[in-house]
């Protein structure tokens, strides 16, 4: 389980996130929504340790993340990043290996762990050999997500996995992942601009702008009892179909 | 500081090792870097080979006075070619030291000896054009003081040193309309122009006969002697009498001022190499092949030298510039001072840096490495900081997120990705050094400078080129040779 309670987060003078609380229950999907600069990513950096906040509390299976615990916090933590954050100097597979290499992981082990994982997103071992910049973004975000499980750790945190892919790409992917996220039963937390992604993967949403929630709930919940005129503003801009035509 | 205090400690034991060369049947002999240094030192190094009891190492062209006298100090030579008056004043600081026999006594408690005077006194004098001389009746300096107007153009030592011009002009109470300082070959043609009237020379220039000009008497003794002497380690004559036999013989009395004016003459003006000037003082016959041969085998050997200064250095610069360039982004307050303090060391000539390094090392391989490490250090230090600093935060963060620890982060991640602009950096430093290391040959550090040294010492456009030709070449092979160093340094999915 991971909490946030009563975070605030600042960047020199600009509040990233003022008194955010959220909890994310185990074996669950998530899905943090908003418009660029609404603090979503902040929070995936908090909970990953990188940012320290200067107010509240986050927690992870109940423990606090400081300096002192985020080493060892971040090891049942995988992440994904939008453009697959993979190192350009090391093959696709030298990327997947990288975090159990860390651990000291024995070279058969590693190559057994890397053949299962690349047969569940669908890399074969000649593309696993290529380098990041031969890769197309789909190929690169699937090596990502393979580091991300290399070591199968508890939590899974995912920055716009799809943001920088075509429609058509990015559509196949989304059902991909949300088969995943079922089958793996992880603790899922997706940070995403999109409303039909944040549908289709998330059992709940946390809509956030200005770095603070707006409302948490399934996306029934959104639609049928908005917190607020902003909520409703939100789905609809970027929802073709009507809203009242879906329903009825 | 106290770990920079261990590495000079060191190096100095490495460089005290080095010395000592006349058990292993070596004699070394240096001169400083002009023509008639050069020639004398040449003729002792063939009387030597002749000789046969000991091979020869020559070290030509140290410099002035001090590198010279020092080397010899230090056990770096063994042998070089030296004046009373030099040694009197400048060295030993006793003006009252006027006979050789007083000199060689003194030089004893330094475990030094001297022969005793080749024969010549290449004093200081002062000199008109023959005709200018001849219309203004001027033959002594006294006469200069009828003649106000005069103007005349000194080298800076001259103009400066109190055996020159200050106590000069006291002594005999002349003052002149003009006195400037000017380049010493630049004042020739000056003279000969009638751009100006009086200059200082050395009284066995080769010049002086051929361009008409006229010494004018020192009457009052003003200058001191200046009688050529052999100076060496006392080693010398104790382990190889015969050699030190044979040189009195060849060398003591067999020189006048007019003989050196025409050797320095065939050196600077018939363009004959020293070794040639030398064999004909000798009276032995040298072949231009033999020449020829002995510039191959000298080229091969500062080939090698010159390798040598520029892989240590750079290998040298890189072993503690990389690391340093790494704790720059680590302490960002001291890094910027670290960077700064390593810039500033690139702002000092490299020939200053060079000179600068004497007190501390003495004259040879060891002064001369460490200036042109700490001179390659800059763009390797900077290089790493600019590549480590020019990495994507993001790829840091994941770092840490997929678990690895600093050293695997530096090692895995950062070196890797920083590895083009490390790279780049090391192949500025080593073609830099390539250049940089012909400065070594004026403290004694060898290489191709050596031949730039001896060229611009005889003002031989020729020999300049053969030790600066080679050095471009090495150059360009330094570029090609790194470019491929590239393939194996840089991670092939960083390569374009």
């Amino acid at each position: 389980m991971i909490e946030l309670r009563g975070v605030t987060k600042r960047f020199g003078d600009r509040v990233a996130l003022d008194d955010v609380s959220l909890e994310v229950a185990a074996g669950t999907v998530h899905v943090l929504l908003g418009s660029s600069g609404s603090g979503k990513s902040t929070v995936l950096r908090l909970i990953l340790g990188l940012l320290m906040p200067e107010a509240g509390d986050v927690l992870v299976d109940g423990t606090r993340v400081t300096e002192a615990t985020r080493t060892a916090l971040v090891r049942r933590m995988g992440y994904v990043v939008q453009d697959g954050g993979l190192y350009p100097h090391l093959t696709a597979y030298d990327n997947v290996a990288l975090p159990a290499r860390a651990q000291a992981w024995p070279a058969p082990r590693i190559r057994d762990r890397i053949t299962a994982l690349g047969a569940m997103v669908g890399l074969d071992a000649a593309m696993l050999a290529r380098y990041p910049r031969e890769l197309s973004g789909g190929q690169s975000q699937r090596v990502g997500l393979m580091r991300a499980l290399m070591l199968d750790p508890p939590f899974l945190l995912l920055d716009e996995p799809l943001g920088a892919l075509d429609p058509i790409v990015r559509a196949e992917l989304q059902t991909q992942l949300g088969a995943l996220f079922t089958t793996l039963g992880k603790t899922v937390v997706l940070v995403t601009h999109d409303i039909r992604e944040a549908v289709l993967l998330g059992a709940t949403i946390t809509l956030m702008t200005d770095g603070r929630v707006v409302q948490q709930g399934s996306f029934a919940d959104l639609v049928e009892r908005p917190a607020s005129p902003f909520v409703s503003r939100f789905l609809t801009a970027q929802t073709l179909v009507p809203m009242g035509a879906e329903k009825g | 500081m106290r770990r920079l205090g261990c590495i000079a400690v060191g190096l100095l034991a490495l460089h005290a090792t080095a010395g000592s060369a006349l058990a292993d049947g070596v004699i070394r002999v240096g001169s400083k870097s002009f023509t008639e240094s050069y020639i004398l030192a040449e003729i002792a190094a063939q009387v030597i080979e002749q000789t046969g009891e000991a091979r020869v190492e020559r070290q030509l062209g140290l410099g002035g006075t001090g590198l010279a006298y020092r080397a010899l100090a230090s056990d770096a030579i063994d042998l070089y070619p030296e004046y009373t008056g030099t040694l009197s004043h400048i060295i030993l600081k006793d003006p009252s030291l006027r006979t050789t026999e007083a000199i060689r006594a003194r030089l004893g408690s330094s475990g030094l000896t001297a022969s005793d005077s080749l024969g010549f006194n290449n004093t200081y004098a002062l000199a008109v054009r023959a005709d200018v001389g001849e219309r203004l009746g001027l033959r002594s300096i006294d006469d200069l003081a009828r003649h106000p107007t005069l103007t005349a153009a000194f080298s800076s030592g001259f103009l400066e040193r109190e055996d020159g011009w200050p106590g000069l002009s006291r002594r005999y109470g002349i003052s002149l309309a003009q006195v400037r300082v000017m380049e010493h070959a630049l004042t020739y043609r000056a003279i000969v122009s009638g751009e100006v009237d009086v200059m200082d020379v050395f009284s066995t220039d080769g010049q002086l006969e051929r361009l008409r000009l006229r010494i004018l008497r020192d009457d009052r003794g003003f200058f001191p002697d200046y009688w050529a002497v052999l100076v060496a380690r006392k080693e010398l004559p104790e382990k190889y009498p015969r050699t030190w036999a044979r040189l009195r013989e060849a060398l003591e009395g067999q020189l006048d001022e007019r003989r050196m004016q025409q050797l320095n003459a065939m050196a600077d003006l018939d363009g004959k190499s020293v070794p040639e000037v030398a064999a004909a003082f000798l009276g032995t016959e040298r072949s231009a092949g033999s020449d020829r041969r002995g510039l191959g085998r000298e080229l091969y050997a500062l080939t090698l030298d010159h390798l040598l200064l520029v892989l240590v250095s750079v290998v040298v610069a890189v072993v503690i510039g990389v690391p340093l360039g790494i704790a720059a982004t680590r302490f960002r307050k001291a890094g910027q001072v670290e960077l700064g303090t390593i810039g500033m060391l690139q702002t000092i000539p490299a020939l200053a840096l060079l000179v600068f390094m004497i007190p501390l090392f003495g004259i040879g391989k060891v002064p001369a490495l460490v200036a042109l490490s700490l001179y390659a250090l800059l763009p390797v230090v900077r290089s790493t900081y600019a590549g480590l600093m020019a990495i994507d935060g993001r790829l840091l963060e994941m770092a840490f997120v997929l678990g690895l620890g600093r050293l695997a982060r530096l090692v895995r991640i950062e070196i890797p990705l920083a590895s083009i602009g490390i790279m780049a950096g090391i192949k500025t430093a080593a073609v830099m050094t390539v250049g940089t290391a012909t400065l070594a040959a004026f403290i004694g550090g060898g290489g191709y400078g050596t031949l730039i040294v001896r060229g611009l010492a005889l003002d031989d456009t020729a020999t300049i080129l053969a030790g600066a030709a080679p050095a471009a070449a090495m150059a360009v092979i330094f570029h090609v040779a790194f470019e491929l160093l590239d393939r194996l340094a840089v991670p092939r999915g960083l390569r374009r």
